[in-house]
């Protein structure tokens, strides 16, 4: 981590109770969220939940009507600028310039010399495989290149922040793949990582701690692990060659792709099933106490706003 | 301001590196020179309109019927020689021993017209010849009756020192300028008004670019709206800047290459350098007033052609006194120059017109500079403000209301 950063700087970002209202509708209504350094968080929600407008503010280029955002403890200034790297969900770059002009240009902004620029982004360009492009006008590059470029461009300076608004979408699975490798490096290196997106499953598989918004509101905020705890609904998945029928305890037995998902009663435990089918002798392959996607989360909770409202 | 500067840096390289600029900056110049060469090779090459002496001895050949003329038969490098008839001259004319002869008639005196035969076709006698012909013919008829230095004064023409009298106190007034020294405020005006329709459209389309490549997000994540529009408008300013030194060094180059009369002409000229130091001060106040301008207009603008065709709007203002010349010396005092000398976006065009034309008074040059300045102030930070509103807005064009709206919630 950089030296700059201090005691003070508990968090990365912290936002309170921020709201944009637009002319027909709330886009972000009272938000609060932090992002600690060393972890990925991220923002979730569907398409015009509030998320790049919540990212937008957080950058400055938005100004809330009310609530405030820190920083690295502070409101966001030039020097605090140099320090964080964004991503914006609508991508653009100089279309007529060559690669690497760009990047060394976009990187002086944020006060990285010439010299270590170049070292840099040839390092970085070898390591998405884009070499070639090097000398190559952006405008002669695929959608999914020119945002690896991007990418370049957002981390180049070692920001101790990054922000990245929908950084998997227009990229193909092997790409995708590439940029979650390095953001977990860039985790493992102690910066903190905020990214947004709509797809639940890649929150899931990266983020520490989450913030879900719907209709500009948070509707869940915390830890993934215990959020997904937190919703565990009590039911089993089991998969056997064996016959289920008679389990004690079961309210409903559910064929899925895995196996089979017994649902149960009140009172009844895990191991309670568990300890059962041993004593019946039925072989087992897996039996795992099943756990929600957040997508199941999310609609499950929209559901219940909805029908709050 | 590094980062200021960074911008300032990266947009004067990207723009001098573009053809169009490449060209536009070049095209003056080089057709200033193809002019200047087309002329002398016409000159060089001859041809009835040859008005330079050669700088071989030309013999011409006369018949004198007056009897006035027996003297004096070299003038310059032409060398006038005598024949007894007039079919001797002829003879000697098409032997290619003289290039034409006269025939000067008995009544000379009364008429002074000579004959001149020649073998050339052309419009009008070369005017080396009617020098030398003066000389010869006034050198015979006064030489032995008046004093050599007479004839001298009499060849030579009289000099006209004109001195301009301050209306107020009698005395000569301390600027002695005269019309003809418009012709460098003129000059000025024109490579001004150039620069600035040339640079703000580089700006215009540099903003623009940006705004439809989507970077101004990226961009101002690392700088904020009014370092970026400082960086460009700088930029452009010394791109502007570079493309008028040019300019005054190719013509600097061009005078003497031009004709003698020309450069006589320019070296007559007597240019105050208060002139310079304000037409640079104009030049700068001028360029940032219509950058700062053209930055709005690009703010809020959907796409770079709409923020073109707003902009010939304004462009037009810096062209228009240059359409009340005639008017501004038929009536110099006119309060409507006061108020085009003050108003931000005619103020450098005016003002350096009316030096040269008329004069402007002190107090008319303060406040115009005041009012450009505050003018560049005042739209930059209404410049950033649009363009801190507007560079996500890709539709529709906001109205005035809108805009105004949006001014006072930043």
């Amino acid at each position: 981590m950089d030296s700059s950063t201090t005691a003070a700087e508990s968090r990365a970002v912290e936002v309170s109770r921020v709201t944009k209202r637009y002319a027909v509708k709330t886009a972000v209504d009272d938000l609060s969220f932090g992002v600690n350094h060393g972890e990925i968080f991220g923002i979730i929600g569907p398409n015009g939940a509030g998320k790049t407008t919540s990212i937008r503010m957080l950058m400055n280029i938005i100004a809330p009507d009310s609530g405030t955002v820190s920083v690295f403890g502070e409101k966001l200034s030039e020097r605090t600028k140099s320090r964080l790297g964004y991503l914006p969900e609508e991508r653009g770059l100089y279309k007529k310039q060559r690669v690497i002009d760009s990047i060394i240009y976009l990187a002086s902004l944020k006060g990285v010399d010439r010299r270590t620029a170049t070292a840099r982004a040839d390092k970085l360009l070898a390591k998405v495989g884009l070499q070639e492009a090097r000398g190559k006008k952006i405008e002669e590059l695929s959608k999914g290149m020119s945002q690896l470029i991007q990418f370049i461009v957002t981390i180049l300076h070692e920001p101790e922040l990054i922000v990245l608004d929908e950084p998997f979408s227009g990229l193909d699975p092997v790409n995708t793949e590439l940029l979650k490798d390095m953001i977990h490096d860039l985790r493992s290196q102690g910066r903190a990582i905020m990214l947004s997106t709509h797809q639940m499953s890649q929150v899931e598989e990266l983020c520490d701690r989450v913030l879900m918004v719907n209709r500009g509101k948070a509707v869940l905020y915390g830890d993934l692990t215990q959020i997904k705890s937190r919703y565990r609904g009590n039911s089993v998945l089991v998969d056997t060659e064996g016959s289920l029928a008679g389990v004690p305890g079961v309210t409903q037995s559910v064929r899925r792709k895995e196996g089979i998902e017994l649902k149960l009663a009140d009172g009844t435990r895990p191991q309670d099933v568990f300890g059962w089918l041993a004593a019946q002798g039925i072989a087992v392959n897996r039996f795992e106490i099943t756990t929600p996607s957040l997508n199941e989360i999310f609609i499950s909770l929209a559901g219940r706003k909805s029908s709050d409202e | 301001m590094n980062k200021t500067l960074t911008i300032m840096t990266n947009e004067f390289l990207k723009t001098i590196r573009r053809i169009s600029f490449i060209i536009l900056t070049l095209a003056l110049p080089l057709l200033g020179f193809a002019s200047v060469g087309i002329y002398n090779l016409i000159s060089l090459t001859g041809g009835g309109g040859d008005t330079t002496p050669s700088t071989e001895i030309t013999a011409v050949g006369y018949v004198d019927n007056s009897g006035h003329f027996n003297d004096y038969h070299t003038q310059g490098n032409i060398v006038f020689e005598l024949f007894n008839g007039e079919d001797a001259a002829r003879q000697a004319l098409l032997a290619g021993e003289i290039s034409q002869y006269l025939v000067i008639p008995p009544d000379f005196i009364e008429s002074g017209v000579i004959a001149r035969y020649t073998t050339n076709k052309e419009l009008e006698p070369p005017s080396y010849l009617f020098t030398a012909l003066h000389g010869f013919t006034t050198t015979n008829l006064l030489g032995g009756a008046v004093p050599d230095e007479v004839i001298a004064r009499i060849l030579s023409s009289s000099g006209l020192a004109t001195i301009q009298l301050d209306p107020n106190t009698g005395e000569p007034s301390e600027d002695q300028s005269s019309y003809i020294n418009f012709i460098v405020p003129a000059i000025f005006s024109i490579f001004l008004v150039m620069a600035l329709v040339f640079t703000s459209s580089y700006l215009l389309s540099s903003l623009g670019e940006e705004k439809e490549n989507r970077v101004l997000e990226i961009l101002v994540s690392s700088v904020s709206t009014r370092q970026l529009l400082a960086g460009k408008v700088l930029g452009m300013g010394a791109v502007g800047l570079l493309q008028v030194l040019v300019w005054i060094v190719s013509l600097v180059a061009l005078i003497p290459l031009a004709s003698s009369s020309f450069g006589g002409f320019l070296s007559g000229l007597q240019v105050p350098p208060y002139f310079w130091v304000l037409g640079v001060v104009y030049f700068i106040l001028g360029y940032l007033v219509f950058a700062v301008l053209s930055a709005a207009v690009a703010s809020i603008s959907s796409s770079l052609q709409e923020a073109s065709s707003i902009s010939s709007i304004y462009t037009v203002m810096a062209v228009s006194p240059m359409w009340f010349v005639s008017m501004m010396l038929l009536h110099p005092d006119n309060p409507l120059w006061v108020a085009l000398s003050i108003f931000p976006f005619t103020a450098p065009t005016m003002v350096l017109m009316r030096l040269g034309l008329t004069g402007v008074p002190g107090w008319q040059i303060a406040v115009s500079l005041t009012v450009l300045a505050a003018s560049v102030a005042g739209g930059l930070v209404l410049a950033s403000k649009l363009l801190r509103a507007y560079m996500l807005s890709y539709g529709k064009r906001p109205g005035l209301r809108q805009i105004w709206r949006s001014l006072r919630n930043s």
